[in-house]
């Protein structure tokens, strides 16, 4: 009898709410939302697991050195390459270092460092975690009595909110040297002047909104990666899912963030 | 190894499972199962693939949630005690998993470390150092302390797993598929470890495996789980002696082929 009504029950359709797609994409929200929840209300309770915090913060941080080095100081150099030729169409070349300046503060650092971040970092995180998931470590954690969100996914997220901002600075610096590289080659220009031309038109508004920025994109690029990871299914092909999605996501919220942002900052802007 | 004569306390329940039900959706993966292991006592979960058997000691070790029924387990119910209190009560459940489940990014020693250096804050280095060579040498391979997970084979993969468990002297050993993947001359061997866990720290265990000859080696006990229930218990013997259609194929396959 009672198998015979469970046959029942199991012939039923399934109903949807709206279409099987757009339920599985608001309950997926849903999830991300209540992930995020956890996070948070995981952060304030012990224990704080410093010791891997400051170890994801070198992994995360120092790890990712090179590459910022590189594309930091080739940024800069091609930006001010590209731009000289329209400033130099009105005779304007002594404002290629304000207009240089401008543009790595308000915009291309925090974005650069952004999405070389969701690239490299995202991905790690996603791929690490999505294969200690199919492998049964994060398990394995959890039996040795040991909250894996709490190790895992609130040390990683801490790291990556820390040390985004962090490399966002360097690669501002790396990337102004770069302009003053090419803007050193064509006018001669000191370092003093360029430096004095360039911070002359941006405000501390303009220092710290990229820094809150930052801020946001690492949160951001932590908490993709690690919900795509810890929810990894499906073996090792959910592996390189959870690695792929957590860069697609990181990078398209990156930019819905990065508008949002910039609508408030120019709020404040207006006199 | 042969299984020794051994004491099995029969008046101490370690683990008490009680009309215990668990779906996944429509899949009904366990329909009411009752069980009961003892002190000492070694019992096999026998049953094909997909039958629930990995489901159940992973609601035992509190990874799941039962939909209904009790689960006690060393006196706690796991469906309701708090999260604090099932941390306290896996310190006393190691948990050997299928995959082995060794931390990739950690070597051998930083393996068997970790639930101690998290769990017994107290110990010295020395202490922590002097456990982990002992838990080494109880499976048989203290010269791979400083090798990395990639570098062992399965079989050493497997005997690692059980040494990072009895790291922490549980009471209560799991063993997932233990001998899954292995060939018949390292499963023989792991079947002698868990026999000598057993004897050397007194555990209870539960050994999910559908594999006849770990059953037949390291089982007191055999509980075989077909349509998520258990349709025979007792030992070896007595199990195949059934005229169940279901069982004599399960015997004939593994035995013959």
């Amino acid at each position: 009898m009672h198998d015979a009504s469970m046959s029942l029950k199991q012939k039923q359709p399934r109903r949807y709410v709206f279409t099987g797609k757009l339920d599985a994409f608001f309950a997926d929200v849903y999830a991300f939302g209540q992930f995020i929840a956890r996070f948070f209300k995981s952060l304030f309770l012990p224990p704080y697991e410093f010791k891997e915090i400051v170890r994801q913060c070198y992994s995360i941080g120092v790890k990712s050195l090179p590459l910022i080095t590189l594309t930091g100081f080739i940024t800069g150099i091609v930006f001010t390459k590209q731009s000289r030729p329209s400033l130099s169409d009105f005779g304007a070349t002594s404002w290629l270092p304000s207009l240089v300046t401008i543009a790595i503060v308000r915009a291309l650092a925090p974005l650069v460092t952004g999405l070389i971040s969701a690239g490299k970092v995202g991905s790690n995180i996603g791929a690490e975690l999505g294969s200690m998931k199919v492998t049964e470590q994060i398990d394995a954690m959890e039996v040795s009595a040991t909250n894996p969100f709490k190790f895992l996914v609130v040390t990683r997220v801490l790291a990556t909110s820390f040390m985004v901002p962090l490399l966002m600075l360097y690669m501002a610096l790396l990337a102004m040297m770069g302009a003053f590289v090419n803007v050193h080659s064509n006018e001669q220009t000191s370092f003093v002047s360029f430096i004095e031309n360039g911070f002359h038109t941006i405000s501390f508004l303009d220092i710290y909104s990229s820094f809150i920025k930052s801020i946001l994109f690492g949160f951001t690029i932590g908490i993709v990666g690690c919900y795509q990871g810890y929810n990894t299914t499906q073996g090792t092909e959910g592996v390189g899912r959870a690695a792929n999605s957590s860069v697609v996501m990181a990078m398209f919220l990156i930019f819905i963030e990065e508008i949002i942002v910039v609508q408030i900052i120019n709020w404040f802007r207006m006199p | 190894m042969e299984k020794k004569n051994k004491h099995i306390d029969k008046t101490k329940k370690v683990i008490s499972i009680r009309e215990l039900y668990k779906s996944f959706g429509m899949n009904h993966v366990l329909r009411g199962i009752d069980l009961d292991i003892y002190q000492g006592e070694n019992v096999v979960v026998l049953g094909r693939s997909g039958t629930g058997k990995s489901v159940l000691i992973k609601i035992i070790a509190g990874l799941l949630k039962p939909d209904r029924g009790s689960v006690n387990v060393l006196g706690n119910d796991v469906a309701t005690i708090s999260y604090s209190e099932l941390e306290q009560l896996r310190l006393r459940i190691g948990f050997s998993f299928q995959s082995s489940a060794l931390y990739d990014s950690m070597t051998v020693r930083e393996n068997l470390e970790f639930p101690l250096l998290r769990n017994s804050k107290h110990l010295t280095t020395e202490q922590v150092t002097k456990a982990v060579e002992n838990a080494l040498e109880a499976v048989g391979l203290s010269h791979t302390i400083d090798q990395w997970p990639a570098e062992l084979s399965g079989g050493q993969r497997k005997r690692i797993g059980i040494a990072r468990t009895l790291i922490m002297q549980p009471a209560i050993m799991l063993y997932d598929e233990p001998t899954a993947g292995l060939d018949p001359i390292t499963s023989m061997e792991i079947n002698d470890l868990i026999n000598e866990v057993q004897e050397r720290f007194n555990t209870s265990s539960i050994i999910i495996t559908h594999d006849l000859t770990c059953a037949k080696a390291t089982g007191d006990r055999l509980a075989v789980l077909l349509d998520g229930r258990f349709v025979r218990e007792g030992t070896f013997e007595e199990v195949f002696a059934s005229e169940d259609e279901r069982l004599k194929s399960f015997y004939d396959y593994n035995f013959i082929t």
